[in-house]
Order: C-alpha cells, then structure tokens, then sequence
C-alpha cells in the first residue's frame, strides 16, 4: 500500500486514547464499511428496496467525530446520509440498518423511513431528514435545551459542502452561537455534493473561514485520519461542555463512492478515486498506524474483521426473517391521539359505504 | 369582573401554562424586554426571565427547528411569528421537519406556532395573511382559529398542553375589539370541537375567526329584515376539523354558506365543501356557496383592501340566494 505524504497524520499521542479505545475505533470503521458492503449485495439482489448511500473513504470522519462525544453524559448527535459509522457509535446496530435498507415492519421506522434515516433519543441520534442543514437549527434546539436545564450535554450536527449553503444552515449556526449553545458543527468535506463540487458550492477556500461570520471558532483537520479527527472534535466538544458555546470543525474527506449507488460518477476527473484510494483511504492509514507505531499485531485486526464479519451475518439471516410492515400500519402514528378519521371509506369497498351512508327520510322521493 | 380582550386572553394563557408548567419557553423575535410587536407577551419575560423568554435572531426557520429540537428533548415551545405572514420562512421546518417527525421517527414534538394573522387592519400584502390553508395540507400538523377572547385563551392552554404541533392562528383584527367575561379557573378549550355561535333553522353559515362576527352581523340583519333564522358554526379548529358538528348543521337546516377571510381558490372551504359531500350530500336543499377572499394579494387602500376581502353584505347576498334556493 502506498502512502502519500501530503496528508499529515495524527501528532505522536496527544489524543489519550488507550490501546483498547484505538481498537474500538477500527472496529467501528471495519464494520462500518463491511456492512455497507453487505448492503451493496443486498441491493444487487433488490432486497434493499430503495437507494443505498455509501460512505467508502468517509469512515474516519464519522467514526471518529461520534466517538468524540461522551455516551455517559447523554451527548446527541444528528447524523447525515454518510454518517453510518458515527451512528453505530452511538449504538446503532447492524440488525436496524439492514431492516430499515430492507423496509422491514420491525425497522425502527416500522418500514416508514428510508435507508439510515431514523434516531433514538436514548442512545442520543435524532432522526435526519433530507432536506440538508434542517437539522442545523434542530441542533441548536436540542442544544439550548441543555443550556436551559442547566445539563452538561454536548450536540454534534453533521452537515456536508453542500449543506453550508443553504439558509437553515446559516440560520440555525448563528442561532445557535447566539444563544451560546453547547453544540459542535461538523463540516464534512468531502468534495462533492451529488455531482457538485466544492469550487461550485462556495467562494471561500476553506469552509472554516464561514466561523468568522457567526464570531465562533473554526478549525479544519485531515477527516482521513481517524485520532485526528478525533482530536479535534474532542476539543470542540470539551469546549462546548465549558459553556464556551458552538464551533465550526471541518474535515477533510473524499467521496469515493457516487451520491448513491445509482450514480456513475462520470462528473469526477479520470483518476481522483483511485488516488484516494490508493493513497488516502482510511482504513488502511489507521491500520497502518495500529501495525506501526502502536505495536498491534495485524492477527489482533484480522480477529476484529471476522468479528464484524460474524456480526454483519448474523444480522442479516436476522433481518432477512423479518416481516414486511402491515399496510394499514401506515396510517397509523402520525398524531399522538389514535387517527380520528378512519380509512378512506371508498377504498374499503363502495358497496358497504353506501349501505351505511345515512340519508334523509325523505331522500329520492324527487325521483318518483 | 372586567372584561378580558382577546389579545389579553392569549397572554393570560401563556402566563398560565409558564406558571403551570417549567417545560414551557417562549421563543421568537422581540418578545422579550419589548413584550412582541403587539404586546401579546407583554411582561413574560420579567416574570419568567430571559433563558424561557427568549429573544431570537431574525430567523423564522431557526425558531421553528430549534423549538422542535427542544421539545425533542421535553420542552413546550411557543414560538411566535411576528406577523403569521413571515411562517413561510418556516414553512420547509414545519412541513418537512416538525409535521413528519413523530411517524418517521417517533419524536415527539410538542410546540405551537403563533401569530398575528388576517386581514381589515389596514397591513397590506404582508402584514394581513391568513396562511392557514397552506398548512391543512399537511398531516401531522393541528391548526386552530380562534374567533372569541375566552377560546383563544381556552386553545391557546390546549395548544400548549398538546403533544404535537400546533399552528395557533390569533386574529389581529379582533386582539383589542373583542372582549367578554372569561371563565374562571383552568379554562381549556378542546382542540378539534367547533362552536355554536348562534342557532338557527334555515341556514347554516360555517365560518372561523374574524368573518365569525361578520357572519353573527349577517344573521342579525337575516332575522330582522327576511325573517331567516341562521344557524353560524364557528369552527375554532381547523385540523382536525369537527365533522360531526358540520353534519349536524347540514342535516338540520339543508342549506350551507361557507364564509373564510383567505383567498377562496384552494381555501378551507373547498376541504369543508368536500367533507359535506361525502358526509350528508343527500340532506342538502340547496348547492353549498362560498363567500371568500377574492383571489388577489391583499392589497393596502382601504377601499381595495374593503372590496377583496368578504363583508357582511357579501354574505347577506349570498344567504339570501341560498335561502330562495
């Protein structure tokens, strides 16, 4: 494998990550892309019903930003589309992403939202949705009401180059650095929105330099290197702990992979994935470093994959066996209150409706 | 016992539920130390103090996310649009984001949106809207009007007790001209139950809000001049709407004019015309009318804004043409 030097790696240890932790990391990143390769055969076999969305070389950025926030202390995270690993971190399972990918009636949506488009305040994800940068000023809600309660939780909001420019994004971060809310923005660059690239997207040169508008600090690290993702995300959040409010972090990152399984990339200059795969892909710096000057044994790693491995299979035989939702679920849980208005009566069948109808006494007399 | 406007009604209840409840905050642009453009939440903030009576950024979609993050976490937000005109800001937040949150993810969202709404004060395009039905079409939202001082305290207590979000419409032109003795102790109002507001044998006048009045003016002068005996049914909510209560009124006087202060294209009162059809189609005597708001931005001059929006002739005409139907 080789390596390209432009890209700095993580300084010797300042991190204070354990062994053990550093193991933790790369197993959230192996399994991260081992089930999204499950997935993807999945999805050649039309299990997975609606669009798969890949997150191949982003891993470190969403592993390592989750794994920032403190799961003791009730910390939040809003993930996006290619935020699979920062939401296996927060402890979502395999089992629910394959159900939820498959529309299965005991998904956590109950087969009512797509792909990994769902959350759980307990173990501290709030669903996303798809229009990009809501979540901005969803965010800085969860975060304020921290500030209210006086609770020293943190929030993370994950937004991409694309997202920066829409207004929720600006409305939402500088609500938030208003109100001095405990919440972390993760600017996840990773060079393209659907075909769109950066240059397209914004004038300036770095989306940190947006921070400078809200009067908050905006840092930029190598989203590519795990520990150093960490790192600085791990500062934003101890800062935002101290009540020293919201900061701006971007990483740096490639989308190797298209908007969504359908795309072909064919926007992308001839030979970009393939240098960053070749020279830039996460997995393989992390390993490198682990086997290198952490002393790991590559055996010790290769027992972790069969791990993932034996997960990702179980989980599928699992999800495999679940049922598909019941259709009248759907109309069920959008109030509350239980529905009030029944099932649309025609589709019941016209005859039964009509015989129930209630008419006047005096109702087709006219007619004689 | 004094009595109570209908703007001061809804700040009582705002008191009330803040009294009642610590989970309730108040967010929105200039509420604060100001007490809001129209005074509605006049003295919250030095009872309550700044972190639950918040004053925001201009930024109606930041309000809105932010107020359903916090009632994620256990809050009641209340948010207030300045004027209702600016909820379109909002409109992505609550129809994309708070209105599916609950079925596509199980998050609660607790929250209501209000605002000074409608028209005959004079405001123009932008300062006189009634949004309401760009909003009836979205399940997973609840929208009620008030038209009387003691249902919009009694909704507005309800609106924040509620566990999902509520679109809480306040009528401008009614804050200072409507008053009436209030009911004592925990007045709550039922979200979803229409209102008899006057009864009557001949015909039914559906309405909401503002044009409530101008139809009670109706039915006054119906009596008087035609002997007509009008029945008006002030819905107070518009989702869920009260079908039984129209039904009722359908069923009892066979004749129905549906009169709203909004635009009549695409208006309630197609939805309202539309559930009569499949509720009581057989026990009409006559074609269901509208009286509405021609469909045009509200202009300013009082006399195109007079002529646009519907008077108490409008509807005296149409009555009348309904009753010799």
């Amino acid at each position: 494998m080789a390596t390209r030097g432009a890209v700095a790696s993580s300084k010797a240890a300042p991190s204070g990550l354990t062994r053990e932790q550093l193991l933790e990391l790369y197993y959230y990143m192996r399994l991260t892309r081992s089930l999204e390769e499950r997935l993807v055969n999945l999805y050649r076999q039309t299990k997975v019903v609606g669009g798969l969305f890949r997150s191949l070389g982003q891993e470190a950025d969403a592993v390592g930003s989750a794994y920032a926030l403190d799961r003791s202390k009730g910390d939040v995270l809003s993930p996006l589309i290619r935020n699979l690993g920062s939401m296996l971190v927060q402890g979502a399972t395999p089992l629910e992403i394959l159900r939820q990918y498959m529309a299965k009636g005991d998904s956590p949506t109950r087969g009512r939202e797509l792909n990994i488009h769902f959350g759980d305040t307990v173990r501290g994800f709030i669903g996303q949705i798809s229009h990009l940068g809501d979540m901005v000023p969803v965010m800085a809600g969860v975060t304020l009401s921290f500030k209210l309660r006086g609770q020293q939780r943190v929030g993370l909001v994950y937004v991409g180059d694309g997202a920066t420019s829409t207004g929720a994004f600006h409305e939402g971060i500088n609500f938030a650095a208003v109100q001095r809310c405990p919440l972390v923005v993760v600017v996840e660059n990773n060079g393209y929105a659907y075909s769109t690239p950066t240059s397209k997207q914004t004038a300036c040169t770095s989306f940190k330099d947006k921070a400078i508008g809200y009067g908050i600090p905006g840092v930029r690290a190598d989203g590519n290197d795990v520990v150093a993702t960490y790192e600085v995300t791990r500062e934003a959040v101890d800062r935002a702990r101290r009540g020293e409010g919201v900061t701006l972090v971007e990483l740096m990152t490639y989308r190797r992979k298209g908007h969504a399984e359908h795309d072909n990339q064919s926007y992308v200059p001839p030979g970009e994935i393939e240098r960053w795969a070749l020279e830039n892909d996460p997995v393989d710096r992390f390993i490198k470093v682990l086997t290198g000057s952490k002393g790991v044994p590559a055996a010790e790693l290769e027992r972790i994959d069969a791990r993932v491995v034996a997960e990702i299979d179980r989980a599928t035989d699992e999800a495999e066996a679940s049922p598909a939702p019941e259709p009248r679920d759907g109309l069920l849980g959008v109030y509350a209150d239980p529905a009030e208005t029944p099932v649309l009566w025609y589709r019941e069948g016209v005859r039964s409706a009509v015989e129930t109808h209630e008419r006047p006494a005096s109702w087709g007399t006219h007619d004689g | 016992m004094a009595e109570t406007t209908y703007l001061e009604a809804i700040r009582q209840g705002l008191f009330e539920e803040m009294e009642r409840d610590a989970n309730v905050i108040c967010m929105g642009e200039d509420i604060g130390a100001y007490g809001g453009a129209f005074k509605v939440t006049d003295g919250l903030q030095a009872r309550f103090g700044e972190q639950r009576v918040i004053d925001t950024p201009l930024s109606e979609a930041a309000i809105v996310g932010a107020a359903a993050g916090a009632a994620h976490m256990g809050m009641r937000p209340v948010c207030e649009m300045q004027f209702i005109d600016f909820i379109s800001c909002a409109y992505d937040m609550l129809t994309n984001y708070v209105a599916t949150a609950r079925y596509r993810a199980f998050l609660p969202c607790p929250m209501v949106v209000r605002g000074p709404s409608g028209g005959y004060v004079r405001g123009g395009p932008f300062h006189s809207q009634n949004p309401e039905a760009a909003f009836l079409h979205t399940p997973g939202l609840k929208i009620v009007y008030p038209a009387t001082a003691s249902d919009a305290k009694g909704l507005i207590k309800s609106a924040i007790r509620d566990e999902d979000c509520v679109l809480f419409f306040e009528h401008k032109y009614l804050y200072r001209r409507i008053k009436e003795d209030l009911p004592t102790g925990d007045h709550v109002v039922p979200i979803g139950k229409a209102r008899l507001a006057r009864e009557g044998r001949d015909l039914s006048i559906i309405t909401y809000a503002a044009t409530v009045w101008k139809a009670l003016e109706a039915a006054e002068q119906l009596e008087k001049e035609d002997g007509l005996s009008v029945e008006v049914l002030d819905l107070r909510s518009l989702l869920p709407m009260d079908d039984e209560a129209i039904a009722a009124t359908v069923k009892k006087t066979n004749r129905v004019l549906i009169v709203h202060e909004d635009t009549v294209t695409g208006g309630v009162a197609g939805e309202i015309a539309a559930r009569i059809n499949d509720l009581a189609f057989e026990w009409l005597d006559a074609p269901i009318k509208r009286v509405a708001a021609h469909d045009v931005p509200l202009p300013y001059a009082p006399q195109l804004e007079d002529f646009v929006l519907p008077q108490t002739a409008d509807i005296v005409r149409a009555a009348r043409w309904l009753a010799a139907y």
